[in-house]
């Protein structure tokens, strides 16, 4: 059964369709990338995804339709990192990460070792243990954004949705966190990215979902999706793509001429 | 000390200072009662003098200082966490203000001399349309001047028309009572406005203390929170009718009483690791202790001058408020 | 210089056109507007026929003048210096807390204001009164009232009243102590004042724990109902305050009565002396008769 499977799905925000006849089917331990310019509707659609935007169509999660599950529910099959990092109160990063844990405790209960142990586990996968009694607030947007996903991690959901999760890393990080979801996805769980980096996305993601203007223009693995054909007419540029053993590299490299100059 | 044992210590301290103050605040009066001759008049059931005055004067004016307290302190926690907002306060975003004006238009017209529970109504719808139109203004993204503009809106809106209502008034003494609505006071409370106003105070203490865990998860912001699981409009109803229940019958028989939903959670914030949840009871006690403390104060300062509750926490709360603002600034630089 | 010399210029044309008839002081004065309750009762009572114009409208409250009734007669004015000045009048009487900037106004404009400063016992009363009948030209009614007053005064306190103890219990906790003219009432009527005995001089504050405490015999309070309410009222319905003054033991003392100076203000004494010797059938000691 598929994690994520959405049908026909339409949104609109501010009187805007964002997004139009989305079909996307997303399996156990699949690792998708979602690509596009800006404004394409990446976001959107992972936030329609969580039935955080209103939206008409068919949204499956574990094959529950989303819109009838209770929203402690869904926070079980579903995890998110979002795009915004900001921290409203200097909270441990400790606590912090155990936020992810509410979804699993009723209303007044204490942590049990399940509970430690998650967190305990996503501390360390996103190497932040050092950082445990630091106060979130007064960490590098780095440091946050692998603290915020550490807090994903611990709500061990199957499905997990994240929105730009590399954006503001260093490329050490940016690897080391394509590696946790790579890993992620090797132990049954689904990851869904949003980026802007293509190489990362070519490299990492084992099928890329291509976006543009609220509209899926092509679905599949990083090298049919990535064509300099595609890419140049979804993104406007010219990039170099080339095949090597250790996967696929993309390198965009100038803006394509629009027509107007192809006709000068 | 882990940080559950510090929040448990400090609990269990202010609940402690509480007590003593609640104790402290029995044996202060204008009247010369020997401290523990009117401890003993409190338990008596006899029908003497002290009695009288220990039972129906000094008792429910302790008991609205401890219970008001909590009330202004866990909404202020509460709203802070609410609107991820350190400013947020029910004085300061026009809920005591509106609450004050809703109570004047139900005392004045006579309509709570007719129906005794018009007063907290009418006090809970006022502060209900002030917390509706706050989080209006605000927006999803609750920045925090946009909250603090629009409750001086309210606020301002809210005095005029108590102040207008007062001068229609045919009784010359209403005029007067301006400074007891704009500043509160516990003067002379009856145990009647006790039974009239803890209901709503306890209920509104229910749902406000049932955010904890939804406040906490705010802490990443409202998105994230959904995304956790948790129920954004329910959390909005709770945040917002518990507000308005507890302030608003809080403010129906003491008056709009400003800064200690303000500066209470803001102290109490770094010793419970900043979490909003725990920071509900937390602050609760808190603003016990200083409604409890200022109310003593106001009764050794200036006996026989009935100063204003207002004055005293504007006093300390005014430069805090300036302070925050100074810091907020900072970091939007 | 220039400003003083327009301003002179300016109140010189004001004048020619607000007086046709001139000012003058040492004339009777045949137009006269009073701006104050307390000199508007005063002037009701000595006015001859047509003289006094107009009063403030609080003459005709009934919570606030004892001549409430008689204020209907007269034009209301509500102490604006415009209409003061539209009225022409020759002489116009207020109070030293009236409006300051109305009489400084009226003052500037060339009317010629009267003031009185409020009563703080019966001793001024009768001087104001005197006053207000010189300048009004009524020397004769003026002493006939002074007259009428101490006769009262002293069938007052012919009456032999054994210690009652009367706590003046008013909105807001106020009472009235040494120095002020409700006490001077209390003391005609031949009760002691507990403000006194705590030692509370001029307007002070009676808290109502000192209240219940004291024990006073005799409670008057101004409670009543046709004023509306405020939160001032509550305090009559505390339960502390409802157990002491249940029985006899309170008695309603109207503010018009007390609120200016003047042979009404006997009519308190009056009251609260009839609510001491009906006190419990005990308490009250009716003299050597």
């Amino acid at each position: 059964m598929s994690r994520l499977a959405v049908s026909n799905l339409a949104a609109s925000l501010g009187g805007n369709r964002v997004l139009k006849d989305i079909a996307l089917d997303v399996g156990p331990g699949e690792f998708v990338g979602l690509i596009g310019p800006n404004g394409a509707g990446k976001s959107t659609l992972l936030r329609a995804c969580l039935g955080l935007v209103p939206s008409s169509g068919d949204i499956l999660i574990d094959g529950q339709d989303l819109r009838r599950m209770a929203p402690q529910d869904l926070a079980r099959h579903v995890s998110y990192v979002a795009q915004d990092r900001d921290i409203a109160w200097p909270i441990t990063v400790e606590a912090l990460v155990d936020l992810g844990r509410q979804p699993h405790r009723g209303a007044f209960a204490r942590p049990t070792e399940g509970d430690r142990a998650a967190v305990e586990a996503a501390l360390e996968r996103m190497d932040i243990i050092a950082l445990r009694a630091r106060r979130a607030t007064d960490l590098s947007g780095g440091e946050k954004a692998r603290v915020l996903i550490a807090r994903a991690l611990a709500q061990q959901a199957g499905l997990l949705l994240a929105d730009e999760p590399v954006a503001g890393l260093d490329p050490a990080h940016q690897l080391a966190l394509m590696q946790v979801f790579r890993d992620l996805a090797r132990h049954g769980t689904s990851v869904v990215a949003s980026m802007h980096d293509l190489g990362l996305a070519a490299r990492w993601c084992d099928r890329l979902v291509l976006l543009e203007g609220g509209r899926i223009v092509a679905d599949g693995p990083p090298a049919t999706v990535l064509t300099a054909d595609l890419l140049r007419r979804v993104y406007g540029i010219e990039a170099y793509v080339t095949e090597t053993g250790g996967g696929l590299v993309v390198q965009p490299t100038r803006l394509a001429q629009t027509k107007n100059e192809q006709q000068n | 000390m882990t940080e559950t044992a510090r929040y448990r210590l400090l609990i269990a301290v202010l609940a402690m200072v509480v007590a003593l103050l609640f104790v402290l605040s029995l044996t202060v009066g204008p009247a010369e009662v020997a401290p523990l001759q009117g401890l003993s008049a409190l338990f008596a059931d006899d029908d003497s003098l002290i009695g009288l005055v220990m039972r129906e004067i000094r008792l429910p004016r302790a008991i609205l200082g401890l219970m008001i307290g909590a009330t202004l302190g866990l909404s202020g926690a509460a709203l802070q966490g609410y609107l991820r907002n350190p400013l947020a306060e029910p004085g300061l975003i026009g809920v005591s203000a509106s609450a004050s004006l809703g109570a004047v238009i139900a005392i004045y017209t006579g309509l709570s001399a007719l129906m005794p529970l018009a007063l907290p109504l009418m006090a809970l719808a006022g502060a209900l349309c002030a917390v509706l139109v706050v989080r209006l203004m605000a927006g999803a993204d609750a920045r925090p001047l946009s909250v603090i503009l629009a409750g001086v809106a309210v606020s301002t809106f809210a005095g005029a028309m108590t102040s207008l209502a007062l001068n229609l008034s045919p009784n010359p003494f209403a005029a007067m009572e301006i400074m007891f609505w704009m500043l509160g006071s516990l003067t002379d409370r009856s145990m009647i406005h006790v039974w009239l106003a803890a209901p709503f105070m306890v209920f509104g203490w229910l749902m406000l203390a049932s955010l904890g865990r939804a406040l906490d998860a705010l802490t990443l912001g409202h998105e994230t929170a959904a995304s956790m699981g948790v129920d954004m409009r329910r959390v909005q109803r709770l945040a917002v009718i518990g507000t308005a229940a507890s302030v608003g019958a809080a403010t129906a028989v003491a008056g709009a009483i400003g800064f200690v939903g303000l500066i209470v959670p803001h102290l109490l914030r770094p010793l419970v690791g900043a979490r909003p949840s725990r920071l509900l009871l937390a602050s609760a006690l808190g603003g016990a202790t200083l409604l409890l403390a200022a109310d003593i104060l106001v009764r050794v300062v200036a006996p026989g001058r009935d100063l204003k509750l207002g004055v005293l926490t504007a006093v300390v709360g005014a430069p805090f408020f300036l302070v925050l603002v100074l810091r907020a600034r900072r970091q939007m630089a | 210089m220039i400003s003083g010399w327009c301003r002179r210029f300016l109140v010189a044309g004001l004048l020619w056109a607000a007086s046709p008839a001139g000012i003058s002081a040492a004339e009777t004065p045949r137009r006269v507007v009073s701006m104050n309750v307390c000199t508007d009762q005063m002037a009701m009572l000595l006015a001859d026929k047509g003289q006094l114009y107009s009063v403030s409208y609080l003459a005709a409250d009934a919570s606030t003048s004892a001549l409430a009734d008689d204020a209907k007669r007269y034009v209301l004015n509500h102490g604006l210096a415009e209409e003061i000045f539209l009225m022409k009048p020759d002489l116009v009487i207020a109070g030293t807390y009236t409006t300051r900037t109305t009489v400084d106004l009226l003052k500037r404009l060339g009317f010629v204001v009267e003031e009185f400063a409020p009563e703080v016992s019966i001793a001024e009363v009768r001087t104001n009164l005197r006053r207000m009948g010189k300048i009004l030209g009524r020397q004769q009614r003026a002493d006939a009232l002074v007259a009428a007053m101490d006769a009262e005064i002293a069938r007052l306190q012919a009456m032999n009243l054994s210690e009652v103890e009367l706590a003046l219990y008013y909105a807001n906790g106020f009472t009235f102590g040494s120095g002020t003219l409700v006490a001077d009432i209390v003391g005609i009527a031949g009760l002691e004042n507990l403000a006194e005995r705590l030692g509370i001089s001029g307007t002070g504050k009676l808290s109502l724990e000192a209240l219940v405490l004291a024990r006073p015999d005799l409670i008057a309070v101004d409670a009543s109902p046709d004023r509306g309410p405020a939160l001032a009222r509550q305090t009559f319905d505390h339960p502390a305050f409802r157990a002491i003054s249940a029985g006899h033991r309170s008695v309603q003392l109207d503010s018009r009565y007390t609120i200016c100076g003047g042979p009404f203000t006997l009519i308190a004494a009056g009251i609260l002396q009839q609510a001491a010797m009906t006190l419990g059938g005990v308490k009250p000691d009716m003299g050597k008769r």
